[in-house]
């Protein structure tokens, strides 16, 4: 027993004889405790938590709308895109569309064009020769009128230089020498 | 044995005591405990009023100045803080750090221990977890004093934390159902007197955890750091005065860790038993 004793002895003793133990406990703390903490309680919940815890979850809130608004704009975008994208195709699509009438329509132009052109050569050197054949025939007929004139002339030239055979011969000789000329 | 030899302890014992007393520790104390004086040495000393009402002493102490300087320090930065969140909702300077803490404690410690219906216990924890913070950072300015670090404060405050248990256990399941729920189901009858005792005992032992808690860890800190620098004059060398300085320094950050930590741990415990005493179903 008497070991215990100065065991707790030893334990609870002090270091110093002034002084008091960390385990005091003073009522006036108690009570200044209370009341500040009270004070503080009271005043921080009407000045800062309420406004405060106000402000932040009307942030959140609004933080949370604005990623949701961002959302859905991002989503209606890339839907516009991908339409964008559709409609670009397809105004591709007619406009290959579009060139490749086009181009047939050319194709068959020039192939109608040139057939015309050969057809419409082929009658101008059909007329041109029909013409040079009737030129022709006219300048043989001219020809044949102008030599039964000539023809009449000598005779008649004949006829009136009394019919001398020599002259005649003569004649004729020196009137075919004329034609010659 | 020893035990065989009882002369031989006592006297081991007496010297020990004779010893202790001889030697002075109380300069380590001084520090740590309250005082009816704010001590500013070198540059004077300044002697707080001594107060009675009703035969009790209630004079105002070092510990009370101290928190009541983490109240104004508190209103006014709240004041501050309140005000920028009236101008605009994007928090800067001094309400991005308010506004952690106070998203932290709503977050991570009211809203997981609490659940649903934390709302209106969020101010009380709020406000434990600011005073007790500041409170325990006071402590580590130069010419501070840890409020925290007085038994009689921790107590009190765990003992508020106590009656908000109590009473928002009370007020959600009405006073009867609040201490019927305190026994588990499907227990034998015979084990209900146990039980019972056991769990009365429970609720009362869970604020004095808290109260030892954060006390021990508010003065432990302080006391360790006078003692490694009370080596330098206990062994009246310098030789000691870079480890002393460099362990001090080491204690030091982690008492401001410490400071957080016990901060945080207060306020977590205390939310854990409203929740527990909230939703007794768990």
């Amino acid at each position: 027993m008497n070991i215990l004793s100065y065991l707790l002895l030893l334990i609870f003793s002090e270091g110093g004889e002034k002084g008091g133990s960390p385990l005091d406990v003073n009522p006036g703390v108690i009570l200044w405790t209370v009341v500040t903490f009270i004070f503080l309680l009271l005043i921080l919940k009407k000045i800062a938590w309420k406004p405060i815890l106000n402000s932040l979850s009307e942030r959140e809130n609004f933080i949370k709308d604005s990623l949701e608004k961002a959302d859905k704009a991002q989503k209606d975008a890339e839907k516009l895109l991908a339409e964008n994208k559709v409609n670009l195709s397809k105004a591709e699509d007619e406009a290959q569309k579009i060139i490749e009438q086009s181009r047939e329509l050319a194709e068959k132009l020039k192939v109608q064009i040139l057939e015309e052109s050969k057809s419409q050569a082929k009658k101008m050197i059909v007329d041109a020769t029909s013409e040079i054949e009737r030129k022709n025939a006219e300048a043989f007929n001219k020809l044949k009128d102008q030599v039964a004139d000539i023809a009449v002339n000598a005779a008649e030239k004949i006829l009136r230089e009394n019919l001398d055979k020599d002259k005649q011969v003569k004649l004729v000789n020196k009137y075919l020498d004329d034609l010659k000329n | 044995m020893w035990i065989n030899n009882p002369k031989m302890i006592t006297d081991t014992v007496k010297t020990a005591l004779e010893v202790t007393k001889k030697q002075d520790t109380s300069w380590i104390m001084h520090h740590v405990l309250d005082a009816r004086e704010l001590d500013f040495s070198p540059f004077g000393v300044i002697h707080l009023p001594q107060l009675h009402l009703f035969g009790i002493d209630i004079s105002i102490t070092k510990h009370v100045v101290f928190m009541w300087l983490a109240l104004v320090i508190l209103v006014v930065t709240f004041i501050f803080v309140a005000r920028s969140y009236r101008k605009s909702l994007i928090p800067r300077g001094i309400t991005n750090l308010t506004e952690v803490l106070i998203v932290f404690v709503r977050d991570e410690i009211a809203r997981p221990t609490i659940g649903k219906g934390n709302e209106r216990f969020l101010p009380y924890l709020l406000t434990a977890f600011f005073f007790i913070l500041t409170c325990n950072f006071l402590g580590l300015i130069p010419y501070g004093s840890t409020a925290t670090s007085n038994i009689a404060v921790t107590a009190t405050l765990a003992t508020i934390s106590f009656i908000v248990i109590q009473v928002g256990g009370m007020m959600k399941n009405g006073i009867f159902g609040y201490f019927k729920g305190l026994i588990p189901h499907g227990i034998p009858m015979w084990l209900l007197p146990i039980m019972l005792v056991v769990e009365l005992l429970g609720l009362f032992t869970k604020p004095f955890a808290l109260a030892i808690r954060l006390f021990a860890n508010m003065t432990a800190g302080h006391i360790v750091i006078m003692a490694l620098l009370g080596l330098i004059f206990i062994l009246h060398t310098y030789v000691v005065v870079p480890v002393s300085i460099s362990f001090a320094l080491f204690i030091f950050l982690l008492e401001i860790l410490v400071a957080l930590l016990q901060a945080y741990i207060f306020t977590m415990l205390s939310g854990l038993f409203i929740g527990m005493a909230v939703h007794q179903e768990h």
